[in-house]
């Protein structure tokens, strides 16, 4: 699956690294470090995530999406 | 609906300001063809992360690719680029000879990497990082423990990969005409915290340096010759001397286009030579110059992950809309970087900034917010691991609030400002768009 965070956006609350700390890290004070890709299987961990940011910075791509038209 | 009665929008450029304006046309309701050309054989992917965790070997190249938010139901052109325009038959041509005709079409193109401009540019060891190739083909290479590396470039791509090179426990050596890392972004004042934090980091900054050259040993570059006929010896060399664009498919057509961009009208329309826009053309991202209004309408691109995202969507609303509905895009520019452990980030433009005021923390501690200020009026802020103040201060760089901010509130201590220390702007004979090469965030 794919995750992207607006890091504009991430004020570095690092609630999304309590939800899913094996995919979200928080280095140095603020540095949010995450990936982008995680496994299929950690859906509903990142979802959480995503809905634990108090700045709604996660997007997160919705399950099957993309898979359409893929090429 | 056949194709002719029903051309498909077109969005050239497969990247994030092109997947967010596609998702954006299917999210207000447009549901006729749309088709994506790329010169990249990938789908779009997120730069930022392939100057920093891409390097270091946190991230595979290909685990950028972005997510699409809405399932944009687009036909693919990817591994050809546009190579040419017709206005008046509303057509591309591809590459490969394809034909394509647009309704509408929207330049999501963005910037390539400048390439070095001296001899031995393209000598084996000498890299630049704009693309998943070149970050992936960059990190095989670091991973091969070259024993010098050599950073042309101290923006802000050219910082991050010392961070990074330096977090792999290799010898690195920057070079920059300026006398501190991030001049021409930050002023000297900051930028000085970076060097700070550089030499902490045990990288070697060399300051008002100029390469002239890279030469070779066995075919493979060796060391760099400098201006002043001094040389660094390198295995490696990451050229990180900002963006330029190639937009000569559509000068040719007829737009004022040339590598600083292609120009735009207040809502994203492409203009065309004869001083009108074209009202089927739009543009989004790095390479849309348009008059920004909270710049005072100067013509300006703004090379940031931001811009695309709002730009994208902007310009396919207004694709969209009737002609008498055409509304104008506003923009307060913001990126962030991560490197030596900080996380710098900044909102508003410090372009021709006069003054810097530090409002929290203190540059001696290296958490602080820094706020500049132009003709008496607030333009920018810059956070050194203080992000959660910085939207403090967007409305009033949004609305141009007098500057310095607060003075001598009751208990508050006093505030000084200081000049920032913005090298002098290059000359013409430097570089042909002198404006853009400071603002190189991928």
């Amino acid at each position: 699956m794919r995750v992207v965070v607006d890091l504009n956006r991430c004020q570095g609350y690092a609630q999304c690294c309590y939800a899913a700390p094996e995919h979200f890290e928080v280095r140095g004070h603020e540095i949010l470090f995450y990936d982008p890709a995680p496994p299929d299987a950690m859906r509903s961990k990142i979802e959480r995530a995503q809905q634990a940011c108090p700045v709604r910075a996660i997007s997160v791509e919705p399950a099957g999406l993309g898979e359409d038209d893929r090429t | 609906m056949s194709a002719v009665d029903d051309p498909s929008i077109v969005i050239v450029g497969a990247s994030l300001a092109g997947l967010r304006g596609a998702e954006a046309l299917r999210d207000s309701g447009y549901t006729g063809p749309l088709t994506i050309v790329g010169d990249e054989p990938y789908r779009p992917y997120d730069r930022p992360p392939l100057s920093k965790h891409v390097l270091a070997g946190d991230l595979r190249a290909e685990a950028t690719e972005l997510p699409q938010l809405t399932a944009v139901r687009a036909q693919w052109r990817l591994g050809q680029a546009a190579v040419a325009l017709d206005r008046a038959g509303r057509t591309i041509r591809l590459a490969d000879d394809t034909v394509l005709p647009y309704r509408s079409l929207l330049v999501t193109t963005g910037a390539r990497a400048r390439p070095f401009p001296g001899a031995g540019a393209g000598l084996p060891g000498v890299h630049t990082i704009r693309g998943r190739d070149d970050a992936a083909a960059l990190r095989s290479a670091l991973a091969e423990k070259p024993r010098r590396v050599l950073i042309v470039g101290g923006g802000l791509i050219g910082c991050e990969a010392a961070s990074c090179c330096r977090d792999l426990g290799l010898s690195v050596t920057l070079v920059d005409p300026n006398p501190t890392p991030l001049a021409r972004v930050l002023g000297m004042l900051v930028g000085n915290s970076v060097a700070v934090r550089m030499k902490d980091a045990g990288v070697s900054f060399r300051p008002h340096t100029h390469v002239k050259a890279f030469e070779s040993r066995n075919g493979k570059v060796a060391r760099a010759r400098l201006e002043d006929g001094g040389e660094i010896e390198a295995d490696l060399v990451i050229v990180a001397l900002g963006a330029e664009r190639d937009a000569r498919w559509l000068a040719k057509a007829g737009l004022l286009a040339d590598g600083g961009g292609l120009t735009c009208d207040a809502a994203c329309r492409a203009m065309t030579g004869e001083g009108a826009p074209d009202p089927h053309i739009y543009a989004a991202g790095d390479i849309a110059r348009w008059p920004n209004p909270l710049f005072g309408d100067r013509l300006r691109t703004v090379e940031h992950w931001g811009n695309a995202v709002e730009q994208a969507r902007h310009a396919a609303r207004n694709m969209l809309a009737g002609r008498d509905d055409q509304k104008a895009y506003a923009h307060l520019p913001a990126f962030w970087s991560s490197q030596f452990d900080v996380n710098i980030k900044a909102i508003g433009s410090t372009e021709g900034a006069d003054k810097i005021a530090i409002v929290h923390g203190s540059r001696t501690s290296g958490r602080f917010l820094a706020v500049y200020g132009r003709a008496g009026r607030t333009v920018a802020a810059v956070s050194f691991d203080e992000a959660r103040w910085l939207p403090a201060y967007e409305s009033q760089i949004a609305c141009g609030a007098p500057f310095p901010p607060i003075l001598d509130a009751t208990d508050q201590a006093p505030i000084d400002h200081f000049s920032p220390g913005f090298p002098a702007p290059r000359l013409a004979s430097e570089s042909a768009d002198t404006t853009e090469r400071e603002s190189i965030h991928a």
